[in-house]
Formats: C-alpha cells, sequence, structure tokens
C-alpha cells in the first residue's frame, strides 16, 4: 500500500432503517479517507448519523435490520460485502472501536484483566498466561497505576476516567490500523478528558495508527482531529483540514456550531447565536438543502435544489454542500464573524433576507 | 381567594420587571431599600454526609461520605452564581441541600435571615414557593403522562394558587410565551417536545411563582450544540428581565464564564475559590482552578500542541478525603504544609478569595496553558 493510499475508504454509504412509520434515513451518501497515522474528527449532533456511519464500518448495524448500501474499503475488501465470520476477524483486530459510556461497555461480572485477556486471545491463539501479561502491560501503556493489583480488580472499582483508559487498552490489545472513538470524553470530567486525548494522542504517535474521533464538542476536534467533516441530517455538509474548518468555515451550519458556543480563549460576549429551530427528522427531510428551514440565508431556490458536496474555488481539500455563491459566503463569514447578526449581514452582501 | 393571589403574584412579577430592569437589585419594590445589599441567601459552615453503613438488620455506620464539607457561600440578589468542579465535588449536594431535596447534617442555609435548614410543613412549603430547581435531564424530569399544560401548572395547584381554571389556563399560556413555546401546544404531551423544548417547559414551571431564586443544576449539558444556545440565551434573558438571582451549576467552564457574574470553584466537598467573573478565568490563585482552566479544550486548531500542564491521577474519594488542604495529593506545588494545615478561604490581594497557602503567580497561571488567562 502505497504511503498516500487511504486506510480506510468510505464511499457513498447509505445506511436506512425501515421502521413504522416510515424509513429513516440515517446515513444519505457519505465518502470519506482516513489515512494512517492520522486523525478524523467528525462533528454533529444527535441524529446527524456519525454514529451510524462508525457502527456500520464494524459491520454492528446489520442486525438491526438496516439497509446499507455503498462500499466501505478497508484493507483492499469491501467490510459491506463481508461475511459475518471475516468481519469479527478484523473487528477488534485491525479496527477497534471505543464507546462514549465505558461503564456500561464493560462487563460488570468479570475481572477487568480477564476482559483483556478476552479480547487478546479471541484473535491470538496464545496461552493464557501470555495473554494476562499483556493485559498488564496494556494497563501499563495506558497508564493506569499499579497495574498488577488492578488487572484482578472489577470495573466499578475503577474510577470513570480508569475505566476509559481500561476500554482504550482493550481496543489496543491487538495493535489496530484504525480506531473509531465515538463520544470517548463525553462522560468524563474536563481534567480526565485531557488526560484521555492526551493518551490517544501518544498512542498515536507510538504506534502510528489511524483515529476517527465522533464527537458534537468543537474543542475536542480542534484539540485532536487533523480533518474534520461536519454531519447534518445523514450527509456530509464540509469537509476539510482541521485548522480551515476553524479559519474560513464555508457551510452555514457549521458558522452557527461556531458562533453559538462560548469560546475560552476569547473575550466574553454579550450574547450566542444560537442555530434557530431544530435538526429535521430523518423521516421526513426537508425538500432542497436539509439545512434550508434553520438557515438563516437561504434563498428560495434553496428550498428546490439538493445540494452536491463540492470543493471550494481554490481550495482542492475543502468541500462544502452549500448553494451560495463562494464569494457571497466569505463576505458573509467575515460580517458573522466580527460579531454582526445573520439580517445584517444579508444586507450587506446583497441579498433578501430569508422569509420567515 | 384567588383574585387576589393572582395581583400578588402580578405584583411580584411587575416589581421583578422593575428592578431587571436596572439590574443588579431584584426581589419585590419595597424590600430593595432596606435589603438590597443583604445576600439573598448565606451558606454559613453547610455539610452534607452521606452515611456508609454495613450490615443488612443490624446496619452499622462505618463511614459517611462527605458530600459537601463545611461550606460558607454568599448569593447576592440579582447575581448569576456559577458553581464550578468536577464529579463528586458537591455542587449537586449543595444545589439540593439549598431548595430542601436533601437535610443538611450541619450548618445553617440563611435565606432573607432566616435559617430555612429546620424548617417544616407549611413554612417550608412557603419557602419552596421562593426556591425553584431546573434539572438535568428534561427526559426524567417531566411526566410523561401529563400535559405541558398540567405539568406547568402543577405549581399553582400544590400552591393552590389561581384556583379558576380559565385563569390557570392563561397564565400557563403567558408562561410558555416567555419561554418561547407556542401556547396553542398546552395539550401536547412532552414526548412531542425536542430536548431543548423540553428544557423550556421545565424552565417555564421552574418561574411560574416567580421564584426569587433559580437553581439551574447542569441545564444544557443533555442538549446538542446548537440548543444549547437557545436555552442559554433564554436563562440569560429571563434572569434580566425577572430581575431572578441565579445559581447555575455546570461542569462546562466555557458556558460558565458566558452567563456568570460570580464563580465558585469546588474540590471534594470544599469551595476552593471564589471571585467575580474576570479574576477567577483571568487569574485564578488555586493550583485546582488554574489546572481546571487549562483542561479545557478551546476550538482552535492554532493553539493545540501548546504546552499544557495536566493533572495526574484523579478526584480521591469523598469517603476518605486527603487531610489539611484536600488538593495536596495532587497539587503540583504542594509542601509538607499543605499535609498539614487546612488553608482558609482568604483575599489573596488579586480579586479572588483562594484556599492554597503558596497560590499561583501569573507566570504559573501562563505556563499551566490557561486559554482565558490574560
Amino acid at each position: 500500500m502505497s504511503a498516500r493510499e487511504a486506510l480506510l475508504r468510505v464511499e457513498d454509504l447509505r445506511v436506512e432503517f425501515p421502521t413504522e412509520d416510515g424509513v429513516v434515513h440515517a446515513v444519505d451518501g457519505i465518502t470519506y479517507e482516513v489515512h494512517s497515522g492520522r486523525t478524523l474528527g467528525i462533528v454533529g449532533e444527535s441524529g446527524s448519523g456519525k454514529t451510524v456511519s462508525s457502527l456500520t464500518t464494524l459491520g454492528l448495524t446489520r442486525r438491526q435490520g438496516a439497509r446499507i448500501s455503498g462500499r466501505i474499503l478497508f484493507g483492499g475488501e469491501d467490510l459491506v460485502q463481508l461475511p459475518e465470520e471475516r468481519l469479527r476477524a478484523i473487528r477488534g483486530n485491525d479496527i477497534a472501536m471505543i464507546f462514549q459510556d465505558p461503564l456500561s461497555s464493560l462487563h460488570p461480572l468479570y475481572r477487568v484483566g480477564a476482559q483483556l485477556v478476552e479480547a487478546v486471545r479471541a484473535h491470538r491463539d496464545v496461552p493464557k498466561a501470555r495473554a494476562r501479561e499483556r493485559a498488564i502491560e496494556l494497563l501499563e501503556l495506558v497508564g493506569i497505576p499499579d497495574p498488577r493489583r488492578r488487572v484482578d480488580e472489577y470495573p466499578h472499582e475503577f474510577s470513570g476516567g480508569m475505566r476509559q483508559r481500561a476500554m482504550i487498552a482493550m481496543a489496543l490489545a491487538n495493535e489496530p490500523k484504525l480506531l473509531i472513538a465515538d463520544e470517548p470524553t463525553t462522560a468524563l470530567d474536563v481534567t480526565v478528558q485531557a488526560q484521555i486525548l492526551a493518551l490517544m494522542e501518544r498512542l498515536q504517535r507510538e504506534l502510528g495508527m489511524a483515529i476517527v474521533i465522533i464527537t458534537h464538542d468543537l474543542g475536542v476536534v480542534a484539540e485532536m482531529a487533523d480533518d474534520i467533516a461536519v454531519m447534518y441530517a445523514g450527509r456530509i455538509v464540509e469537509t476539510a483540514p482541521a485548522a480551515r474548518v476553524f479559519a474560513a468555515p464555508e457551510h452555514p451550519y457549521t458558522w452557527g456550531l461556531l458562533k453559538s458556543i462560548p469560546r475560552l480563549d476569547a473575550p466574553r460576549s454579550e450574547d450566542l447565536m444560537p442555530i434557530p429551530g431544530t435538526p429535521p427528522s430523518l423521516i421526513s427531510r426537508p425538500f432542497g438543502c436539509h439545512f434550508h428551514p434553520r438557515c438563516p440565508y437561504a434563498q428560495p431556490e434553496h428550498r428546490r435544489i439538493d445540494p452536491a458536496l463540492r470543493p471550494v474555488p481554490d481550495e482542492p481539500e475543502h468541500h462544502v454542500a452549500c448553494l451560495l455563491q463562494a464569494p457571497v459566503r466569505r463576505r458573509l463569514w467575515q460580517r458573522v464573524n466580527s460579531g454582526e447578526t445573520p439580517a445584517q449581514a444579508l444586507a450587506e452582501a446583497g441579498l433578501p433576507g430569508a422569509p420567515a | 381567594m384567588s383574585a387576589s393571589e393572582r395581583a400578588d403574584i402580578d405584583a411580584d412579577i411587575d416589581a421583578g420587571v422593575r428592578a431587571g430592569a436596572d439590574a443588579p437589585a431584584g426581589g419585590p419594590a419595597q424590600d430593595a431599600g432596606a435589603r438590597a445589599d443583604e445576600p439573598l441567601v448565606r451558606l454559613r459552615g453547610l455539610t452534607k454526609h452521606f452515611p456508609i453503613t454495613r450490615g443488612i438488620i443490624f446496619q452499622r455506620r462505618i463511614g459517611a461520605v462527605r458530600a459537601v464539607d463545611g461550606i460558607d457561600l454568599d448569593i447576592r440578589r440579582g447575581e448569576t452564581l456559577g458553581i464550578v468542579g468536577e464529579t463528586g465535588c458537591g455542587k449537586s449536594t449543595t444545589a439540593r441541600l439549598m431548595v430542601r431535596l436533601l437535610d443538611a447534617s450541619a450548618g445553617e442555609i440563611d435565606f432573607e435571615g432566616r435559617d430555612v435548614t429546620r424548617l417544616r410543613g407549611a413554612q417550608l412549603k412557603a419557602m419552596r414557593r421562593e426556591v425553584q430547581m431546573i434539572f438535568q435531564d428534561p427526559q426524567s424530569s417531566l411526566n410523561p403522562r401529563k400535559t405541558i399544560g398540567s405539568i406547568i401548572a402543577e405549581p399553582f395547584a400544590i400552591h393552590g394558587l389561581l384556583r379558576e381554571k380559565d385563569e390557570r389556563k392563561r397564565e400557563v399560556q403567558r408562561l410558555m410565551e416567555t419561554v418561547g413555546l407556542n401556547p396553542e401546544h398546552y395539550n401536547r404531551y412532552p414526548h412531542e417536545f425536542s430536548g431543548g423544548q423540553r428544557q423550556r417547559i421545565g424552565v417555564a414551571r421552574a418561574i411560574a411563582l416567580s421564584p426569587k431564586l433559580l437553581i439551574a443544576d447542569e441545564p444544557v449539558s443533555a442538549l446538542d450544540v446548537s440548543i444549547q444556545a437557545q436555552v442559554l440565551n433564554l436563562l440569560r434573558d429571563l434572569q434580566r428581565r425577572l430581575g431572578l438571582t441565579l445559581v447555575f451549576i455546570a461542569h462546562d467552564l466555557s458556558v460558565v464564564r458566558h452567563m456568570c457574574d460570580r464563580i465558585a470553584v469546588m474540590y471534594l466537598g470544599k469551595v476552593v475559590e471564589i471571585g467575580p467573573n474576570e479574576p477567577v478565568y483571568e487569574f485564578p490563585r488555586h493550583p485546582y482552578s488554574g489546572a481546571l482552566l487549562a483542561a479545557v479544550p478551546v476550538a482552535d486548531p492554532a493553539l493545540h500542541g501548546s504546552d499544557r500542564r495536566l493533572l495526574s491521577g484523579d478526584v480521591p474519594s469523598p469517603a476518605n478525603p486527603p487531610k489539611a488542604c484536600r488538593f495536596h495529593t495532587r497539587c503540583p506545588k504542594a509542601q509538607p504544609l499543605c499535609a498539614e494545615v487546612e488553608p482558609p478561604l482568604e483575599d489573596k490581594g488579586s480579586g479572588t478569595l483562594a484556599a492554597c497557602h503558596f497560590p499561583l503567580s501569573r507566570e504559573e497561571v501562563a505556563q499551566m496553558g490557561v486559554r482565558s488567562a490574560r
């Protein structure tokens, strides 16, 4: 595999769940790549499809009756088509995942060490004693003090931060090429969150794995990610290198996210600029641009035309799905970023206001 | 009967609005002259120990979780006081003690000059009219079998106010409008609303009786980013319009900075630092406040990689907290003195009170990587 070839390439992935109320379009044609040693941050709110897309990568949505189309290419194989037993050999071995809530991801009745041993022996034919040594080694790697004693403790004897460290240890048991972390620090306190993020970065440097981190927290992606994909209503609406997403965001939804969080490193501002309304139902999504009902800059034709994810002029690595013209978008963002309201920015840009 | 009570409430609200217009006063107008400078609430030596017992039939007490361990705190009229700290620091227990959802083990809660820790029956009920709470999870704090109208009207029912049906409905619809809900949705059920709207219902219920003190315990942490800002703006707006005194408890330090006039930082049941917003964020003196601020990830990749001093280890168990200064086991500046003598909460000359023998210097704050430092 050449250096530039992606470790994971997701192509036009669609995941739909038929329900009594209608078809839930959880993931609606997303494409992205992850390279070895790099971190992709997937940002979005609840119901944006960020978790479903990653669960599907590991084949974990199959049993829920999902209709899956598209391709997930990993190591020359399409994971969407792979039979279950082959996928089991990859899951926890080449691709590992850590979840938000470490307490419910660990079995309460088994010692932490036993669960680590199981993770090792699921993929490696090693004697128990060797696997136990490996378990102690892993606990040490993730910074759990006194691992020889801790290996025989139960999950309830671990603190929240230690449990998440144990989950990371388990994910790393077989030195995966790709680690998918779904809101890995959401349940943790800030000081512990900082420790876990630093740990993930250190391990990435040492082991060279790729990381996909899924989060709603823009601070966390800013710390961790090399590239960012912003998801809304099952689609990627903007993707770019991390620095560009924060310095020159192109999608009004990304603007909304950036302007609706108070920042610790900026002067204390008067009021936050929330995104009006609520995310749409994934059963009956709005026509045209899915974001138009909440977009202060939407024009009449945006209710009919569904924008595709296209490169931003002169920025081949920056893609956005927005119907506004690039120069108009830039003017608007400059205005909004300097503290003007969307209505003021629209007037300056010479655009009619969005219909109420 | 209801007409006079109604007038009473209206007068309260009007007074609140007037007082709110030129913040930070608050409370009914006739009180303003006499007690405007007096804090609304004074906590003195407030303590809550939860017993740890062993045995099923013959329960023996073998220890205690010292959730809140002797805190002194003033809450001023019309201000927003933020309480921050990590899991187990006692911030939520403090809130529950103030609304008397829990009974204090020791200490006083002085509400408008009266100790309310021992109130019972009718007096307790009267006090609860003045103190309302908004909870973290809008899903579990609303009864799924009741309509929004009856949920918001519940406080009136409990206190026997607005007995006339039409009147009560009008008031509830007015409240719904105040918090940005469509009054026509009066007969809908909680599941028909989104998370942000449910939190608005919780807010409407909490302000129904025009309380003097509103306590919000992690009011936005269960909400999506884009919705959080809506609820934060609503709370700020209401606080100004109604002249409310707000206690805002949260773990998100950026949100607390945005919302609060004064901040109290708690660690293992103690207040370790307290002061107005700017000094706490720009020049924290307690090493724990500094570490907490340094740990916040900020949405700017350019700052990434800059040095941050991370705390090691976990918060010790509140059942067996370290002696003297409770932070000494994790503190980068700890000296032998810190394990022997508990530092008092005192003025450190930069605008905050801090409980530390060796407070941080400006250089140290900068070195730690506190992004709000000035």
